[in-house]
């Protein structure tokens, strides 16, 4: 007799080239927006969501925030976790070096403290927990590129020694104009 | 002394991106921290950086700075006080 899943895979996004994808079916798509400031704000707008401290974010941490935005639709029962009950696990190819190559340009003048904040990659989890109130374990990998095998595994080991019962996992990444964003929620089995 | 309180609110919010305020929503006298418009501990090293490249003015202590930035107005008397000649 076949076991049943302990978990399973409850949404996806992706948000690549000015379009965003949820669960596969296409959510969003604006391709006037040139740059990827434009993009994210429009995206922003669309989703109505009213977090003024997004405005303060580097890209980085804007389009992560975002696709868990995009992730979280249609998923109330996010809220009924506890907080130490979510974790989050993301990777990507450039850690934070489009914001480092900024910060490094404005030391030239002035040092900016809010730059400086967002020099570290995690700093984009840090801004998901906070919006969203999650304590449970967190990492952060840096892979040349999408290592869904490894992080698929990590996340399921999480799930497996109960140090979560919900999981955001994946790859956001961004360099200058260039952006890519594959979020999944992996949840415990309640049947 | 009004006109740069004037300043000093839009260049509040450019220098920290508070894009869903206007300068005629901060008040003269209303804190800027916490019960006030919601400033945090970064924003506060980013007003310590905007007084130095607007009004090339150090704060003379860190200590200074709960009163220095208490306000739009306390700023302003400070600027006032501290302007180069």
């Amino acid at each position: 007799m076949q076991q049943p899943n302990k978990y399973q895979i409850t949404a996806h996004c992706t948000i690549r080239q000015n379009k965003v994808f949820r669960n596969g079916g296409l959510l969003y798509e604006d391709q006037k927006a040139l740059a990827l400031k434009d993009f994210s704000e429009g995206l922003y707008n669309h989703l109505q969501i009213q977090y003024p401290k997004f405005y303060k974010m580097d890209p980085l941490s804007k389009l992560g925030l975002l696709a868990t935005e995009v992730l979280f639709i249609d998923i109330p029962s996010i809220k009924l976790y506890q907080p130490e009950e979510v974790g989050v696990v993301l990777s990507n190819a450039h850690s934070s070096l489009d914001t480092d190559i900024r910060y490094m340009s404005s030391v030239q003048e002035m040092a900016s403290p809010a730059l400086f904040v967002y020099t570290l990659p995690n700093i984009m989890i840090g801004e998901i927990c906070i919006r969203h109130k999650f304590k449970g374990e967190n990492s952060f990998f840096v892979f040349k590129e999408f290592d869904a095998t490894f992080i698929t595994g990590y996340v399921k080991g999480l799930l497996d020694e109960d140090l979560v019962k919900a999981c955001v996992y994946g790859w956001v990444d961004v360099l200058n104009q260039d952006y890519d964003a594959e979020l999944y929620l992996i949840e415990q089995n309640h049947q | 002394m009004d006109q740069l309180m004037a300043n000093l609110k839009r260049q509040i919010i450019a220098q920290l991106n508070l894009k869903d305020l206007k300068p005629e929503d901060i008040g003269d006298d209303q804190p800027l921290f916490v019960e006030g418009i919601g400033l945090d501990s970064i924003d506060a090293l980013e007003l310590i950086v905007l007084l130095q490249q607007e009004y090339k003015i150090k704060l003379a202590s860190a200590e200074d700075g709960p009163k220095v930035f208490y306000t739009v107005r306390t700023m302003a008397q400070y600027i006032t006080d501290h302007q180069p000649a």
